[in-house]
């Protein structure tokens, strides 16, 4: 008589697929994975925590920390909220400039993902291509804010600084190279045969489990939706870009892939309308309670040097009530549902993480696979733990 | 949408806000569910997107009874709206779960169940989801001491 014993693999923390510190606790029959546990909470940091005892600005720097890799994203998400809740708008410069570095992050955040995929299924080459390509939009994020990850360069009312001289050019290069890279990738990726075997057909989730599920980003859209918080509720004014949504059917792996491939293109567009129809002008509003005066006023004028002051020591107050502004950042519908009670602190902030629901569909696409495609499948949904955790 | 429900649940609509574009809706803690399952097969409605689940501790705020409010998002792909759902317990009260109705609430709701320490009725799985198992208390409770040293728990197996 024969007896069915399974077998159980502990897969993580620390594991170089797993992107960070997730914990997957495998049960396997053979090869075969019978059920997938994950374990989350390595990087718990108390993000939201934090965030209530800090001032809106301050809290703002925390954003640039939780997914690390699309800083610019959450700076975005997070300042959307407070501004509603304020009742500004950022002046038509800002906005542009806004919606520039987001398309930027997105392709930075791509191509973070597009390298270390490639690296998990065996395409060494790939992954140092991507991060070199990724090096130069890090100079480009160090050329704005001075910092090349954590840049909080978007702030409430405004941005940190208006361009730098040469940006523009900087840019321009950039988005006239590209394109031919991702021709590079895509030569030595689309219609590798090795690849597809790890790819296709492989960690399929359908439209149906993919709702159900709250999946939200490329892994949504390659599960046959067509959702993109950019076209349904644009933000920022999205609105007047030219661009089209990825759409695949398959909601495997490979269109996973090729759902971000047709983004990175995508966002090349929009970052060349972006430079197109830069209009001059001031980069923040023009209300001295939210907005620090320029260095040079503080110097010269007293009542530049009060707003200072107060702007410095006790921020800025926000009428009570509460804001949810959702907004598609690389990884899927990233929010920040902030609950003020009139004082220069947010009362409560919490993200609507999207790695974490994206992480919660992993079980689903793994279960009754064979253990190798894990690996495969946890690359493809692109989870960040900085966010997950918070 | 708001008509279509109060004649569907007369008694469970506490509160109906529509502030800066953002519609809220309080409904009672034992009709949860059934107000989320209608709002997701309504074949006009459908709102079948969960995007977020969270909690908020009311203790500090100047309406601070009862204590805690469980929040949903919910996101209407068909129509393209969105809608706050809103219910308010008091410490240790239960709130009926809605994995049932979106899978999604799964990991939110062990989230506030963890964080924020509210329990959640007929959940399949109610475990931590980001503290240790071992872990006492609630961080995202406002009364969560902030300023102590955080206790150091150990590792499994060597209790």
């Amino acid at each position: 008589m024969t007896e069915t014993r399974t077998m159980t693999l502990n897969m993580g923390p620390q594991h170089p697929s797993t992107h960070g510190v997730l914990r997957l606790v495998l049960e396997l029959d053979g090869e075969v994975v019978v059920r997938c546990v994950p374990h989350i909470g390595y990087l718990h940091t108390g993000m939201e925590k934090t965030m209530e005892d800090k001032r809106y600005q301050q809290a703002l720097t925390v954003t640039d920390r939780m997914d690390y890799l699309a800083p610019m994203s959450n700076n975005l998400a997070f300042v959307l909220s407070v501004e509603k809740l304020l009742g500004i708008e950022a002046t038509e410069r800002a906005r542009i400039i806004r919606v520039m570095m987001a398309e930027l992050t997105r392709i930075k955040s791509h191509l973070v993902w597009l390298g270390t995929h490639a690296l998990d299924i065996g395409a060494m080459s790939v992954f140092l291509y991507c991060f070199r390509e990724r090096e130069k939009i890090l100079d480009l994020y160090e050329m704005v804010s001075g910092q090349r990850m954590m840049s909080s360069y978007i702030r409430v009312g405004g941005l940190m600084a208006d361009l730098p001289d040469g940006f523009e050019r900087r840019v321009r290069d950039f988005i006239d190279e590209f394109p031919k890279r991702v021709d590079e990738y895509e030569d030595l990726l689309t219609h590798n045969r090795l690849r597809q075997q790890r790819t296709v057909g492989i960690g399929v989730l359908k439209r149906e489990e993919a709702i159900a599920l709250g999946v939200s980003g490329p892994t949504l859209r390659a599960a046959g939706v067509p959702w993109d918080i950019r076209k349904v509720w644009p933000y920022s004014g999205y609105d007047r870009f030219r661009f089209d949504i990825s759409l695949a059917h398959n909601g495997d792996v490979y269109d996973r892939y090729r759902c971000r491939i047709f983004e990175m293109r995508q966002s090349t567009g929009i970052v060349r309308q972006c430079l197109d129809r830069l209009p001059k002008g001031p980069v923040n509003i023009d209300n001295p309670k939210i907005v620090p005066p320029p260095k040079p006023m503080v110097r010269r004028s007293m009542e530049a040097l009060i707003h200072h002051f107060l702007l410095y020591s006790q921020g800025f107050a926000v009428p009570a009530g509460e804001a949810y502004v959702p907004i598609e950042s690389p990884k899927g519908e990233i929010g920040f549902y902030v609950v003020s009670d009139g004082s220069n602190k947010p009362y409560r902030v919490r993200v609507r993480p999207p790695s974490l629901l994206n992480l919660q569909a992993l079980p689903r696409m793994v279960e009754g696979r064979l253990v190798a495609d894990v690996v495969a499948v946890i690359g493809s949904i692109d989870i960040v733990l900085g966010e997950i955790d918070r | 949408m708001v008509v279509k429900l109060r004649e569907r649940f007369p008694d469970a609509i506490r509160e109906v806000r529509h502030v800066r574009d953002e519609l809220t809706v309080v409904v009672a803690p034992a009709a949860i569910r059934e107000v989320c399952r209608f709002l997701r097969d309504d074949p006009e409605l459908r709102y079948e997107f969960l995007s977020d689940l969270c909690s908020v501790d009311r203790l500090r705020l100047p309406e601070a009874s009862p204590r805690f409010e469980v929040v949903y998002h919910l996101t209407s792909m068909r129509n393209s709206s969105r809608l706050r759902l809103k219910v308010r317990v008091e410490a240790g009260e239960p709130v009926e779960s809605v994995t049932g109705v979106w899978e999604a609430a799964n990991w939110m709701e062990r989230e506030v169940y963890d964080l924020m320490g509210i329990p959640f009725r007929d959940h399949p799985d109610l475990r931590r989801l980001v503290m240790p198992d071992d872990f006492e208390g609630h961080p995202l409770r406002k009364d969560f001491p902030v300023t102590t040293e955080p206790r150091w728990w150990e590792e499994e197996g060597r209790r």
